[in-house]
């Protein structure tokens, strides 16, 4: 029997099942051009619930965002906010329901402050033709303090880190009395830290009754707030459940369909040679006496949060950033600091953190962002080897499967996971003897996650040195022989693969 | 006060300070009434151009059009008032310079808001047409006869005198009409929605588009207030010159630029002050008047201003450079 409820303590009631859900959608479909992007999907969200809508790139996540913020219209089914139903929606319908999507760019304007980016929507909506910034100003305070955060009202949003951005992105919509925030892949650009204080942020808004559904496909980190969980595949619901049902390896196979095993690596050959050493390498203010050895078919990870100097250190390794001092040795030789084409020369490669905008030609060719490494071996004279350079560019798609139409179609229409192939066959091609990996699988879905985990593997069995870096933390347990951590620009922790997992690196980690 | 050297206003208020300290050294009569009203008089024109730039930086656009535009309507206006209506009283003669220049900056809003075709590239064929089609339809000769209102309208002074040394000195009233614009634009840009919404257009269209701007209402303004601007600019140049040259002005169009990017507006939109713009005016205007006084002769002009703005604007660029990278 429920106790009776007193008006007065209505605030505290928790949800009751009889009020109408915030969002109640029915057997919605969405057609494009012959494509079935949804099929008959039913999903409902209630106030103050997180729910988390997993599924791969292409599974129809983004398609039921558009339809519920009333940019795309559906081509069949239902949808009702609170109890009332909409024949049609409009971003306008959606947004007076409180439908607020923060997307993955957080769409904020980089000139203005914090306050008036915060404000700007609701301002908009409300004050007529003029303009009160006393007003803007009071508006982002009390929705910050209701964040429980505090960012400098008069600082430009350029001037954020990105998890501030993402906040002051949660607070716009808050101001604009927002009932359900719709986050898209919310954690990509995270680091654990900053990951574990958005959560806190979003029990607070649960607690306050504002719903929050979670897209991604990075999701054992959102798990833990979560109700409920809805996958979709192929457009169709495959699962949907409390998220205690759930755990990393059963949601994977719900996306995925297929079960995504990860095993660890080989065990290393214990007599294999030293291939690269690192000594004493400094660079001021950025990372400090770091040392280390990879041997031959190794695969070493370096974890460490955003500013740990993992990022810098890689680039160090590949003469992007010029360390002060210390020594790198490749096979005995030195190997020149600071001189990104000579480190190439000598067989280190380097694939970067962000490949859109450093490791591809976006608007390029397959095959040609493939060859591009390889230019100088094909050259007769004045002219290329086209022939030859096509051919070995195409063998090296084929060995890495990349999925693709053509090899002339550019490699912006690939798929996340099919471009980090690209970029990896680039490399390969060079015959390098190290590769560093910087966040290998960003941006990439479970299933080609661990294909390209897979793809490391064999490579350093085929006697590569690899370097990982990243702060996926399973990812480094399933690629890594060893295992460096690095904080504060030192490597404070040196641990093998083995002996390991995410919860005690975790601890090494954030510690 | 903390100088923050990384802002343009502060570096070109420092430069303009030193160039004022350098020419009363080498010449002590520069430091006089006449010099600052000769300053004053030269900024007009080139101020209310570089507030209408400014502002079409700001919501992410460049206009190099609006020479033409200010040399159409003033031309148009003068010959079509002499033939018909010569008698009429000057603001009305202003009101129809500034809705010819703000018809013409609609085919800019046309082509650049509702067609979203790059703003440069329709800017630099509309100033083409618009100087073509007053040369070859509207006239070519050069009219000094001007409609008695517009000279009436020269004569008016805020103040005149004498220096001691006995050279003469005045500010027309024309000056006023830089400052009304320049305090209307300011309100314009931060005082309502509207300017709001021109600063946010220019720092993320897309943004902008996704929370509800009208970018399409928000850039056509934009072009038509400059146009209309550039009408106001274009007549009282020819009242102040007691002459209509439907050759004048077109040319200009590259040192306002100057004087808006040396006072920190950005190229890439969404970034801009007044302050910054007038400062930038009254550098150019200085180099252009005042080089000779300090012994550089006159044509060092573009010299100088071609350096002052590679300083200008990349001495806080390399610096933002610099502080990023030690950040990162």
């Amino acid at each position: 029997m429920r106790p009776p409820i007193s008006v007065s303590d209505k605030a505290e009631i928790p949800v009751s099942d009889t009020s109408p859900p915030l969002v109640e959608m029915t057997g919605v479909t969405k057609n494009y051009s012959g494509i079935t992007a949804l099929d008959r999907v039913d999903f409902t969200i209630r106030a103050g619930e997180a729910v988390c809508l997993a599924g791969e790139n292409g599974s129809g996540k983004s398609t039921l965002i558009k339809i519920l913020a009333g940019v795309e219209p559906r081509n069949a089914g239902t949808v009702a906010f609170n109890g009332t139903r909409h024949e049609t929606l409009s971003p306008r319908i959606s947004a007076d329901a409180g439908v607020m999507v923060i997307f993955q760019d957080f769409s904020l304007f980089p000139n203005l402050t914090v306050a008036e980016n915060i404000a700007f929507s609701s301002q908009l909506a409300h004050s007529g033709a003029f303009y009160r910034g006393g007003l803007s100003r009071d508006l982002a305070k009390k929705t910050l303090e209701r964040v429980g955060v505090d960012i400098p009202l008069n600082a430009r949003v350029e001037q954020l880190p990105v998890a501030h951005k993402q906040l002051v992105a949660i607070c716009r919509a808050l101001a604009m009395d927002a009932r359900l925030i719709i986050m898209d892949e919310p954690t990509t650009a995270l680091t654990e830290r900053e990951v574990k204080s958005l959560l806190t942020i979003i029990r607070r808004l649960k607690s306050d009754g504002v719903a929050v559904l979670f897209v991604s496909h990075k999701l054992a980190e959102v798990l833990e707030v979560c109700e409920k969980v809805v996958v979709l595949r192929n457009g169709a619901k495959v699962a949907e459940g409390p998220a205690t049902d759930f755990d990393s390896a059963s949601l994977t196979r719900a996306m995925t369909g297929r079960d995504v095993a990860e095993t660890p690596p080989d065990p290393l050959d214990p007599s294999a040679p030293a291939l690269l050493e690192v000594t004493n390498l400094a660079k001021q203010g950025v990372f400090d006496d770091v040392s280390f050895t990879l041997r031959q078919g190794e695969v070493l990870g370096i974890a460490g949060l955003l500013g740990s100097g993992r990022t810098e250190l890689a680039k160090a390794l590949f003469g992007l950033i010029h360390p002060d001092k210390g020594e790198i040795r490749l096979k005995d030789r030195p190997v020149p600091l600071g001189d990104p084409l000579r480190a190439a020369d000598a067989g280190i490669g380097y694939v970067p953190e962000d490949r859109l905008t450093e490791g591809l030609f976006l608007d390029q060719s397959i095959a040609r962002n493939v060859a591009v490494g390889r230019l100088d071996t094909h050259d007769k004279g004045a002219m290329l080897d086209l022939k030859g350079l096509w051919a070995e560019a195409n063998d090296w798609l084929k060995r890495l499967t990349v999925k693709h139409s053509d090899p002339e179609a550019p490699v912006r229409s690939l798929s996340g996971g099919n471009q980090q192939r690209v970029v990896l066959a680039r490399w390969l091609a060079t015959g390098p003897k190290v590769l560093i990996l910087n966040g290998p699988s960003v941006g990439v879905d479970v299933g080609s996650k661990s294909d390209i985990h897979g793809i490391i593997r064999d490579l350093a069995r085929e006697g590569l040195g690899v370097i990982v870096i990243s702060d996926d933390l399973p990812e480094l347990l399933a690629t890594c022989h060893r295992l460096l951590v690095m904080k504060g620009g030192r490597i404070t922790d040196e641990i093998a693969g083995r002996d390991t997992d995410e919860t005690d690196l975790g601890h090494r980690l954030a510690s | 006060m903390k100088l923050n050297l990384a802002r343009n206003e502060v570096l070109v208020a420092l430069v303009i300070l030193a160039f004022c300290a350098l020419a009363a050294a080498s010449d002590p009569r520069f430091l006089s009434i006449p010099t600052l009203t000769d300053l004053l008089r030269n900024g007009i024109i080139l101020g209310i151009f570089s507030v209408g730039a400014m502002l079409v930086l700001v919501s992410g656009g460049i206009d190099v059009s609006f020479t033409a535009i200010a040399a159409f309507a003033m031309y148009t206006t003068t010959t079509f008032l002499l033939e018909h209506a010569p008698g009429l009283p000057w603001p009305v003669i202003f009101a129809i310079s500034m809705v010819l220049g703000a018809l013409l900056g609609c085919i800019n809003g046309v082509l650049i808001a509702v067609f979203r075709l790059p703003t440069l590239i329709v800017t630099l064929g509309t100033l083409s047409v618009f100087r073509g089609f007053l040369l070859t339809f509207v006239g070519s000769n050069m009219i000094s006869a001007l409609p008695p209102e517009m000279r009436n309208f020269s004569r008016l002074m805020m103040f005149r005198g004498t220096n001691a040394d006995g050279s003469f000195f005045s500010l027309p009233w024309a000056f006023a009409a830089l400052v009304i614009v320049v305090v209307l634009t300011w309100f314009i840009l931060h005082r309502t929605m509207l300017g709001r919404s021109i600063f946010a257009v220019g720092g993320s269209v897309e943004s902008a588009r996704r929370i509800g701007i009208k970018v399409t209402r928000t850039q056509f303004f934009v072009y038509v207030y400059v146009g209309a601007l550039a009408g106001l600019a274009g007549i009282i140049h020819a009242s102040l010159s007691r002459l209509a040259n439907p050759f004048d002005l077109v040319g200009l169009e590259l040192s306002v630029i100057a004087a808006v990017v040396l006072g920190g507006a950005r190229l890439t939109g969404g970034y801009g002050t007044l302050t910054g713009t007038l400062l930038g005016v009254a550098l150019i205007v200085l180099v252009q008047n005042s080089l000779i006084v300090i012994g550089v002769p006159s044509t060092f002009q573009s010299i100088t201003i071609g350096i002052l703005i590679l300083v200008g604007t990349g001495l806080p660029a390399w610096q933002a450079k610099r502080q990023a990278a030690r950040s990162a």
